[in-house]
C-alpha cells in the first residue's frame, strides 16, 4: 500500500528568488512569514497553490512565493481566483487584496465570490489607505481621515470588512494583526483548512501613509485591553488580568469585568463560530474601541457547500445519465437529415 | 387534376412572419424553416425584434419578425425582399411594406385591423389602401374569429385560443408551399407534454389554417423543390450555436477542457446558454457578476490550463479591454466572442452592425496585438471558432472572434463536420524545466510561451500585467520594454501561417472587387454572383482573418482594376487596409442602419463603379 506523501517544509521553501520591494517597516513582510510559516505547517504540496492578486502594495505578494501566482488587475483577483478554483478544485487557491483592490473597485467581485462559496482563501490587508497611489483615503478609511484626496477629512462612512463578509453570506470570517505572527499562523491555516470562500482581515500597517493607524487597538501597550482573541468554545475573555469579558444585554454586547456587580465566568458569552445564525458574530465583528475591543481570531466558520465541488458534481451526474458523450453524439442530436 | 396544373414552380421565396412581439412569430418562422430544411431546401433565416421583450402593443416599435429564405438553389442571404408577408396587426404592415416585393402576396389577420389598431399603426384608414398596395395579392383571413370557432369545443381560456393565431397562419403557409404538418405536430406534442389541451388547440389551428387556405381558392400553390446539397447529413445551425459547439470541438480535439465565463447581453447570450447546456460534454460554464469577471474568470481558468473563452457584445467588450490587455501581457490562451450589435454605447441591442472592428484591433492601453478573426455565415461560425481556439493555445495569445447580430441570430442548414476530419489541436503545455521554469521563453517558430499549469511540481512561476523578462521577473528596464512589445507583435504577426489565402470569386482579374469581411459575405457573394451573370467582370473576396491578413493580399489587389470595400459601418475595415496595404484606392460601400446590405443596392453601387470611367 502507498503511503499518502506529506511534504516536508519549512517556511524557507515558499520564498521566491525575487527581491522583495515593499517599504521597510511595512506589515506586509510580516505577513509574508506568517503565510510561509503557515503553508509549510499545513503541507500542501506546493505545486498545488496558487496565490493570484489585483493591484496594490499587497497584490505584489505572490511574487515572493514560491508556488504558482498570477498578478492580475485592479480589483478582479476574486474573479481571476475562482476561475482557477473552478477549473481545477484541487488546488488551493489564495487572494491576496487589500481595503481599495476589494472593497473600491473590486467591491463586485469580492462579494460575489463570497456569495458562491467558491472555496478560495481572501487575505483582505487593510491599512485603511492607498499605498500605492501614495496616501489616498480608502473604503475602509474612518470618517474625518485627512488624505491627499481629502484634505479637510472625509464626509463617507467606511465599510467594516466582517459587517460586508457577513452581509454578503459569508461562511468564515477571521481578523488578525499583521505583526501577530502566532495568532496570524494559527489563522491562515484555519482559513485554508475551510472549505468555502474564507475572509481573513488583516489589521495591517502601512509605515509611509497612515503609520500607526491600528496602534490605537493593537498597539503593545494596549492591545491586550483593547482587542479579545475569540476561540470556539471559550468564553468570551480578555485583558492583562484575564477578567474582563462579554455578555449579552438585551440586544447588544456589553463589557463586563468578573468579580464585579455579581459577574462570573459563567455570565460571559461562549464563543461559536459555526453557529450558522449570524447575529453574535456580527456584532462581534463589527466591535470598535473605545466601547468594545476589537475582535481578533476566527469570528465565523460555518461548513457550507462550495460553488467549486457543486459545478464538479453537477458535470458528473448529467455525464452519468447523458446520452451525449463526445462532440461527434452532439453534433448527430436532435433534428438532422440526409442528403443522399 | 386541373388543381396540380395551377401549381407554380419557384426557385425560391422569401417568407416574412411579422406581428407583435408576443405573437409568436419567432417560433412560427422557426417551424416553417425547420420543415423547409427536412425537406431538402437550402435556406437562410433572420429573426429581427425588438430590444423590449413585450412593447408596446400594436405599435411598430413592437413588431417582430422572422424572414426565411429557402430555395430549390443554393441560398446565402435570409432575401431581403419578401414574396409573402404574414402580418398579424396593422403594424406589421407599417414595418414591412418597404421590404416587400412588388406584387408580392400579404396575408392578414383581419380582426386584428380593429380602428384602434389601425390607428395605432400610425394610419388613418385601412391600411392596404393608405399604402397603395391594393393590387397585390392580398388576403385578409378572419384569423381571431376563426380559430375561436376552430378551438370553440375544447376547455380554453380565449388568451390560451388567441395564441394559437400564429399556428392558424403558419398552416396557411404550409397549404401554399405544399409542406406536411407532421414535423410541427411532433414540436407541440414534445413542447406541452404537460398540457394535452394546449396540444390539440395547436394541432386544430394549424389544420384549420391548412384547410382554410385550400378552400379560399385565393392562394396559388407553390412548388420548391429541393436544392442539389452535397450528400451529408445536415442539420439546422444558428451563429450563436455553432460558435458554441466550435469552441467544445476545439476543446476536445485540444484534450482541454472547456471553460465559459460570461455575462448575458443581447445578441451574444445564445453562446453562454449554448455551452451551459453542456455538462454532459464536460463544459464548465460560469455566468458571472459582470463582463469584467465574465473575463477574469475565464482568464484565471486559462491559467489553470483550460480552453478558456468569453463571449459579449460591443458594450461588453468595451468593459473587457483591460483583461483582455493582462491576457496579452500574460500570455495566456483565451478567445473573446463579440458579437456584433448597433453601437456606440447601448446603441441598437438587437440590430446588427460591423462597428466594432477597430475596438477589436486597438480598443486596449498600449501596445496590445491580439490576433482578429471574423465568422461570416451562421453555420462557419463552428470553423472559425474551432480556429480561433486553435490559435490561442497553439500560439499562446487572446484572439477576437467577431461576429454580429446577423450571424448570432441568423441561422441555415449545416453539413455535420465529422470530428475525424478536423484537425488536431497541440497546445505547448510545459511538462518539466531544467531549472526554474522561464515564463517567457518562447519557441523560435512561433514565439509562443509554454503553458505551465498550477499542479505540474517543479513549474511554480508567477505571471502577471506587470512587464517581464523572459525569466518572468519584474522589469522596467525601457530595452526589455521594447523588446517585448516588439515580441508580442511579432508573435500575432506569426499566426499568419495558420491564415488561408484569400479566396477569390470570380475572375482575378476583375474590372471590380468587391471586397468585404465578416457577416456581410452573403449579401455580396449574392449581389456579385448575379452581377456575374448579368455579364459584368466582377469579383468578391470577404476577409475572414483580419490580424493577421492574409499572405495574398498584394497579389489578389494587384490584378483588379477597382476596389470596393463594403461593410455595415462608417469604413473602419477600408481604413485598417489603406494603413496596411497604402498604393490602391480603396472606394467605400458604407451602411448603418442596423441592417445587413441588400443585394439591390451593393449591385446599384457596383453598376455605378463600373460604369464611372
Amino acid at each position: 500500500m502507498a503511503e499518502v506523501q506529506v511534504p516536508q517544509y519549512t517556511a524557507k521553501d515558499f520564498k521566491s528568488d525575487q527581491e522583495v520591494r515593499w517599504c521597510p517597516g511595512c506589515g506586509d513582510h510580516a505577513v509574508l512569514s506568517s503565510v510561509q510559516k503557515a503553508l509549510a505547517d499545513l503541507g500542501i504540496p506546493k505545486e498545488k497553490i496558487a496565490f493570484i492578486s489585483g493591484i496594490g502594495c499587497s497584490s505584489r505578494f505572490p511574487y515572493y512565493m514560491n508556488c504558482y501566482g498570477f498578478h492580475g488587475i485592479h480589483g478582479r483577483a476574486s474573479a481571476i481566483a475562482s476561475g482557477v478554483k473552478v477549473a481545477n478544485p484541487d488546488l488551493s487557491v489564495w487572494q491576496i487584496t487589500g481595503d481599495g483592490d476589494a472593497l473600491a473597485i473590486g467591491g463586485n467581485h469580492f462579494i460575489h465570490v463570497i456569495r458562491r462559496n467558491i472555496d478560495i482563501n481572501i487575505l483582505l490587508f487593510n491599512n485603511e489607505i492607498y499605498g500605492l497611489t501614495k496616501g489616498q483615503y480608502s473604503p475602509t478609511s474612518l470618517k474625518g481621515l485627512v488624505t491627499k484626496t481629502s484634505p479637510f477629512g472625509t464626509v463617507e462612512e467606511p465599510f467594516s470588512v466582517g459587517e460586508l463578509v457577513i452581509g454578503a453570506k459569508g461562511k468564515f470570517f477571521a481578523r488578525t494583526v499583521d505583526t501577530n505572527i502566532a495568532l496570524s499562523t494559527l489563522i491562515y491555516g484555519e482559513a485554508a483548512k475551510h472549505k468555502g470562500t474564507s475572509v481573513v482581515e488583516v489589521l495591517q500597517n502601512c509605515v509611509i501613509f497612515n503609520d500607526g493607524v491600528h496602534d490605537v487597538v493593537a498597539g503593545k501597550e494596549v492591545r491586550d485591553e483593547r482587542t479579545i482573541i475569540l476561540k470556539h468554545g471559550q468564553p468570551m475573555k480578555f485583558g492583562k488580568d484575564g477578567l474582563s469579558g462579554l455578555i449579552l444585554e438585551g440586544l447588544k454586547l456589553k463589557v463586563v469585568r468578573i468579580g464585579e456587580n455579581g459577574i462570573t465566568e459563567k455570565n460571559l458569552l461562549v464563543h461559536d463560530s459555526h453557529e450558522n445564525n449570524p447575529g453574535i458574530q456580527y456584532m462581534l465583528a463589527n466591535m470598535r474601541y473605545p466601547e468594545y475591543p476589537v475582535a481578533l481570531g476566527v469570528i465565523r466558520d460555518v461548513e457550507w457547500p462550495t460553488y467549486d465541488e457543486a459545478v464538479k458534481e453537477q458535470i458528473k451526474s448529467i455525464k452519468e445519465t447523458s446520452k451525449i458523450k463526445c462532440m461527434d453524439d452532439l453534433l448527430n442530436s436532435g433534428s438532422v437529415w440526409t442528403v443522399g | 387534376m386541373s388543381k396540380q396544373s395551377q401549381i407554380v414552380e419557384k426557385e425560391a421565396v422569401v417568407i416574412r412572419f411579422s406581428g407583435d412581439s408576443g405573437d409568436g412569430m419567432q417560433l412560427t418562422g422557426t417551424l416553417f424553416s425547420d420543415t423547409a430544411a427536412l425537406y431538402g431546401n437550402d435556406l437562410a433565416t433572420f429573426p429581427d425584434y425588438p430590444a423590449e421583450i413585450r412593447a408596446p402593443q400594436g405599435t411598430v416599435g413592437g413588431v417582430s419578425g422572422f424572414t426565411v429564405h429557402f430555395g430549390h438553389s443554393e441560398i446565402n442571404t435570409p432575401g431581403d425582399y419578401a414574396d409573402v408577408l404574414i402580418a398579424m396587426n396593422p403594424a406589421a404592415i407599417k414595418a414591412n411594406v418597404k421590404w416587400m416585393k412588388e406584387g408580392s402576396t400579404v396575408i392578414y389577420d383581419k380582426d386584428s385591423f380593429s380602428d384602434k389598431l389601425i390607428e395605432k399603426a400610425g394610419y388613418s384608414g385601412d391600411p392596404i389602401v393608405e399604402e397603395k398596395i391594393e393590387h397585390y395579392n392580398i388576403i385578409a383571413a378572419p384569423i381571431s374569429t376563426l380559430v375561436k370557432e376552430a378551438l370553440k369545443d375544447l376547455d380554453l381560456d380565449q388568451k390560451s385560443i388567441a395564441r394559437t393565431k400564429n399556428m392558424f397562419a403558419l398552416g396557411m403557409v404550409y397549404w401554399m408551399f405544399e409542406r406536411k404538418l407532421d414535423y410541427t405536430e411532433e414540436y407541440f406534442e414534445k413542447k406541452f407534454k404537460a398540457k394535452p389541451e394546449v396540444v390539440k388547440a395547436n394541432k386544430i389551428a394549424l389544420r384549420a389554417g391548412y384547410y382554410y387556405a385550400e378552400t379560399i381558392e385565393a392562394l396559388t400553390p407553390v412548388r420548391i423543390n429541393p436544392a442539389p446539397i452535397a450528400k451529408g447529413t445536415y442539420r439546422n445551425i444558428s451563429g450563436n450555436e455553432a460558435t458554441a459547439w466550435g469552441f467544445i470541438a476545439a476543446a476536445e480535439k485540444a484534450g482541454l477542457q472547456l471553460f465559459i465565463g460570461s455575462y448575458p447581453i443581447t445578441p451574444a447570450t445564445g453562446i453562454l446558454e449554448a455551452l451551459s447546456a453542456r455538462k454532459d460534454l464536460g463544459v464548465k460554464s460560469f455566468q458571472a457578476e459582470d463582463e469584467i469577471a465574465g473575463i477574469c474568470t475565464a482568464l484565471g481558468a486559462s491559467f489553470a490550463g483550460y480552453l478558456a473563452v468569453t463571449s459579449t457584445s460591443g458594450p461588453g467588450l468595451a468593459l473587457k479591454s483591460e483583461a483582455i490587455g493582462l491576457a496579452v501581457m500574460a500570455e495566456l490562451p483565451i478567445v473573446v466572442v463579440n458579437v456584433q450589435r448597433g453601437g456606440p454605447s447601448t446603441g441598437l441591442p438587437t440590430k446588427t452592425e460591423q462597428a466594432d472592428l477597430l475596438q477589436a484591433l486597438y480598443g486596449r492601453n498600449g501596445e496590445c496585438p491580439v490576433v482578429v478573426i471574423a465568422a461570416s455565415t451562421p453555420s462557419d461560425c463552428f470553423h472559425f471558432a474551432f480556429e480561433a481556439a486553435r490559435i490561442a493555445v497553439e500560439h499562446m495569445t487572446p484572439v477576437l472572434l467577431l461576429t454580429d447580430g446577423f450571424l448570432g441570430n441568423g441561422s441555415e442548414p449545416w453539413r455535420i463536420p465529422k470530428m475525424a476530419d478536423l484537425p488536431k489541436i497541440n497546445p505547448p503545455v510545459a511538462e518539466k524545466s531544467d531549472g526554474p521554469f522561464m515564463a517567457y521563453k518562447r519557441d523560435a517558430a512561433r514565439l509562443a510561451r509554454q503553458w505551465a499549469v498550477p499542479g505540474t511540481p517543479g513549474l511554480e512561476h508567477r505571471i502577471g500585467g506587470l512587464e517581464k523578462t523572459e525569466k518572468g521577473t519584474v522589469s522596467y528596464v525601457p530595452e526589455n520594454h521594447e523588446l517585448m512589445v516588439k515580441l508580442r507583435e511579432e508573435k500575432v504577426q506569426r499566426v499568419v501561417e495558420k491564415v488561408p489565402d484569400l479566396k477569390v470569386y470570380g475572375n482575378e482579374s476583375a474590372d471590380l472587387l468587391v471586397v468585404g469581411w465578416g457577416g456581410s459575405y452573403g449579401h455580396l457573394l449574392t449581389a456579385v454572383r448575379e452581377l456575374q451573370a448579368e455579364g459584368y467582370n466582377v469579383s468578391l473576396v470577404n476577409f475572414n482573418y483580419i490580424k493577421p491578413l492574409p499572405g495574398n493580399v498584394k497579389d489578389v489587389f494587384d490584378k483588379v482594376k477597382k476596389i470596393l470595400v463594403c461593410e455595415i459601418n462608417l469604413g473602419q475595415f477600408a481604413g485598417y487596409l489603406r494603413m496596411n496595404h497604402q498604393k490602391y484606392n480603396y472606394n467605400q460601400l458604407n451602411k448603418v442602419q442596423g441592417h445587413p446590405f441588400t443585394v439591390k443596392e451593393i449591385k446599384e453601387e457596383c453598376i455605378k463603379l463600373l460604369e464611372e470611367k
